[in-house]
């Protein structure tokens, strides 16, 4: 009897939170430097890390003797799980649309996103309007319905662009009047133009808070006016202008940049992120000036024209002047190895080891605003951890396991056995359907 | 044919009711278009058309809850395999008669340019009585569809027709407007610059919320506006919005579990009823729980995934793409199974014999027989709020009935009579096999 109460008990446990120790790890906590000790993790959060620490009756160990614990990687820009185009490109403000609707927790990107250490991600619009549409950050929560994934609480944002992708998306190669025949010419199609659309698009969203904020200021006062028609354009943009929301403007050059923090200036809101931002370097005291981040490339450059003075050592200067840099990945291949972009900073401007990993955690952190939860290893941060077998900023490295709020959503064992029950299925029912088609003779079907 | 005599009476039959117990051996009789008794003990009428329904069963007519029937040249409605899904392929849908005469609209710079909307549009106004597809479907045992039409984001309402041969339109008018078809599949695919707005799915789906928080602002202004009209701006009138707010309930596309979700979670957020059609991925064990949670009930595409023929042997497959073949007929079992209401919908599949292998499939894959005739019956009566009058065999409701020899989802049945509005109809001989080869699945491919 009480053999059996033991086993009901024990098949129940598991259902509570997980009580894990990760054991005998070098443990770069990124913000307190690096030891050679234990994590403890209780409830999803990081409850101790130290030299020793107190293992919990029932916890369960991992042990991580001879390899890294670095805290979960996080990429300021990617377009993975997106479902149905990551561009609303027919227009130029295309603020109404939002991430959020379409996310797609199938994407198999999020999986492999994992695998290559990351477990939280800006997911961004498109670049092909001046004003692009809201974004949203993800925790890879891989196996989750698309509500799951959302890092809950994290602020959400919106996608600018400047320069090259929205005056030449909806245009005709070589320009306006390069086609014989009438085009639908998409405005804009200079870099004034990029500019027009973004000060128009204020102008507007200005006005309409104007609006709302009268209308709200009457419904306090108890009248009862009939509301104004609620925008889903300038929706977002008064968000904007309240600071409710982020803005991530993907841009490349100098003169852009600055363009585009003095017209923030103009109208009062703050740019949080310059994405891509290749010739920040020249502009790097404006940027801090304004408390923009800058999340850029590591050495990926001159792939067009905007990008041609863009030198790999973009991220260090601007490090050095004070900004807080982030490396992205803009890319679902380039997302898997985020380790490896992060050590090139090291290589180009001599950042030092731990600079070079807070590029992909605790800097981009800071600039999505969830630093309080995420981006290094300390008590009370959620338990996004990633183990790796060798130093994280070597590229032989490679991700063993991965944590998200304490939970194991990767783990190369099971992963590397799963790939292969999955291939045995497939096979099965490869031979199966083959077997159920009938022979293949001339077709015989009904016109209806 | 289809002359019909006022009182008819059909003895000595198995009568499934769908509605009750199944008569071994009764009589229905038919007057007037509507089912005047049902019993195994009831008096035939003097003067009555007797037919002698020895060896012959009586099944409800069968209810297509979302077709295309009745407006020629219409594509079929967005089928299973064009949910909007990535990677799905989308058919370009032919021109409904309205639609056609309609100028090329120029290119939507925003929602307030009302993309791909005619609302408005009530399939009972664009029904041809002519339209031959009638005559097909109904030689199947489909006595009525609902049909909407289907072109564009807010394509318009769907009107449960009776599929009588009729003079006008009107006559086969069950109900004119039972709710607003709309779909979210581009013709081109998704994240095309060149056309207008909205290009890619995040578009289609803000189009669609901004409609809403447009009707609801519009319903505000114009009420507050007939109540007192006197130092108020006139409120403008929006056809498109009219369209949405006749609209008492929504359809929405959905096949994978994802959009499932994703729609479910819109129409939430819209206040709107819905009904999701497509769901070809219901047989994933996470389908059932979902739509249970929601509490919508759904319509489900007979159009199974199909393994491609002659596939190109270096084409990967994904394992998702072959679960789908090898399961998707097993998904009306797992529905019924968790007490989602379902109906089925013939997406296209018009010929008799292929209905029947479709149903089949499912019934194969697990869904008892009943419950796949309720499915194609009183389920469908129930999901648009007219089992009052339809869906099963009943005192009082229409007479759509189908007399057949042998049960009507088997394959060497023989269908001997469909009643609608009491009127009867003999099927039409089917083409002979083998006659126009394979239809295509989309346009200019060729196999």
């Amino acid at each position: 009897m009480r053999k059996l109460l033991f086993i009901a008990l024990a098949a129940l446990a598991p259902v509570a939170a997980e009580t894990i120790v990760i054991e005998n790890a070098t443990i770069m906590t990124v913000t307190k430097g690096t030891l050679k000790g234990s994590v403890v993790i209780r409830d999803g959060k990081i409850a101790e890390v130290g030299e020793k620490v107190m293992v919990p009756q029932g916890a369960t160990i991992i042990d991580a003797g001879g390899q890294y614990l670095i805290p979960g990687i996080i990429d300021c820009h990617s377009h993975i799980a997106v479902d149905g185009g990551v561009n609303e490109g027919s227009v130029s403000v295309s603020s109404m649309v939002d991430i959020k609707d379409v996310i797609d927790p199938e994407d198999v990107s999020i999986y492999r996103a994992l695998a290559g250490g990351v477990t939280t991600a800006n997911i961004l619009h498109g670049s092909a309007n001046a004003i692009g549409g809201k974004t949203v950050v993800l925790k890879m929560r891989w196996g989750k319905d698309a509500q799951g994934m959302i890092f809950e609480g994290a602020l959400p944002g919106i996608k600018f662009a400047l320069g090259e992708n929205p005056k030449r998306a909806g245009n005709p190669p070589g320009g306006r009047g390069a086609n014989a025949t009438p085009v639908f010419a998409r405005y804009p199609a200079t870099r004034m133009g990029v500019e027009d659309v973004i000060r128009e698009a204020f102008n507007q969203a200005k006005a309409y808070k104007a609006e709302w904020d009268a209308y709200d200021a009457s419904a306090a006062r108890g009248e009862h006016a009939i509301p104004p028609r609620k925008d889903l354009k300038l929706e977002a943009l008064k968000e904007v202008l309240e600071g409710k929301r982020y803005v991530h403007a993907h841009c490349y050059r100098s003169d852009e940049i600055l363009m585009l923090l003095r017209v923030a200036d103009d109208y009062g809101f703050k740019i949080r992120t310059l994405q891509h931002v290749l010739e920040g370097y020249k502009v790097a005291p404006e940027i801090l000036a304004h408390g923009a981040g800058a999340s850029t490339f590591s050495d990926w450059w001159a792939y067009k024209i905007e990008a041609i003075d863009a030198i790999p050592y973009n991220a260090a200067l601007m490090q050095k002047k004070g900004i807080v840099v982030s490396l992205n990945s803009d890319d679902a291949e380039l997302m898997r190895h985020l380790n490896t972009e992060a050590a090139k900073a090291m290589k180009y401007g001599g950042v030092s080891e731990n600079d070079a990993l807070a590029m992909v955690t605790i800097n981009p952190a800071k600039q999505l605003g969830i630093d309080q939860r995420v981006g290094s290893i300390e008590v009370g941060k959620d338990a996004d951890l990633v183990i790796y077998d060798k130093h994280p900023l070597s590229d032989y490295a490679k991700v063993q396991k991965v944590l998200i709020d304490g939970t194991v959503y990767f783990d190369r064992d099971k992963a590397v056995s799963a790939a292969k029950a999955a291939a045995a299925e497939k096979q099965k029912l490869l031979d199966k359907i083959k077997q159920s088609q009938p022979r293949q003779q001339p077709a015989r079907r009904p016109n209806g | 044919m289809a002359e019909s005599p006022p009182v008819t009476a059909i003895r000595n039959a198995r009568i499934v009711t769908v509605g009750g117990p199944v008569i071994a051996k009764g009589t229905v009789v038919i007057h007037s278009g509507l089912i005047e008794a049902v019993g195994e003990n009831v008096a035939i009428p003097a003067g009555a058309w007797v037919i002698d329904g020895e060896g012959m069963t009586v099944y409800p007519g069968l209810i297509d809850a979302l077709s295309t029937v009745g407006i020629p040249g219409a594509a079929p409605a967005a089928t299973a395999g064009r949910g909007g899904g990535r990677g799905q392929t989308a058919t370009p849908a032919t021109t409904t008669t309205a639609a056609a005469t309609q100028p090329a609209a120029p290119r939507a710079m925003g929602p307030e340019d009302r993309p791909q909307t005619t609302s408005w549009l009530l399939a009972a106004d664009e029904i041809s009585p002519s339209d031959h597809r009638i005559e097909t479907v109904r030689s199947g045992g489909i006595t009525t569809t609902a049909t909407y039409p289907t072109r564009g984001i807010f394509a318009g309402q769907g009107s449960l027709l009776d599929l009588i041969t009729a003079e006008k339109a009107g006559e086969m008018v069950v109900v004119p407007s039972l709710g607003q078809y709309i779909s979210v599949t581009r013709a081109a695919g998704f994240g095309g610059f060149g056309s207008g707005f909205p290009g890619a799915l995040m578009g289609y789906i803000a189009y669609i919320r901004q409609i809403y928080l447009d009707a609801d602002h519009y319903k505000l202004v114009k009420d507050a506006y007939a109540k007192d009209p006197r130092g108020l701006e006139r409120p403008q009138y929006d056809r498109a919005l009219e369209g949405v707010l006749e609209s008492k309930r929504i359809l929405l596309p959905a096949n994978r579990v994802i959009e499932m979700d994703r729609m479910l979670r819109l129409a939430a957020d819209l206040k709107q009823p819905v009904i999701l059609y497509g769901m070809r991925e219901a047989y994933r064990p996470e389908a059932a729980p979902l739509l249970k949670k929601f509490a919508r009930p759904v319509l489900v595409s007979l159009k199974w995934a199909e393994a491609p023929r002659d596939p190109d042997p270096e084409a990967d497959q994904t394992l998702r793409s072959l679960s789908n073949i090898d399961q998707g007929p097993a998904a009306p079992a797992a529905l019924q199974k968790a007490g989602v209401p379902f109906a089925f919908y013939t997406d296209g599949i018009d010929a008799p014999r292929d209905l029947v292998r479709a149903v089949k499939k499912a019934i194969d894959a697990g869904l008892a027989r009943e419950d796949a005739l309720r499915a194609f019956t009183l389920s469908p009566a129930e999901i648009y709020g007219v089992a009052d009058r339809l869906g099963s065999i009943e005192k009082g409701k229409i007479a759509n009935l189908v007399l057949t020899k042998g049960d009507i989802f088997d394959s060497n049945t023989h269908i001997e009579t469909v009643f609608v509005d009491g009127k009867p109809y003999k099927p039409v001989a089917e083409a002979p096999p083998g006659g126009r080869g394979q239809t295509t699945e989309e346009p200019g491919e060729i196999r």
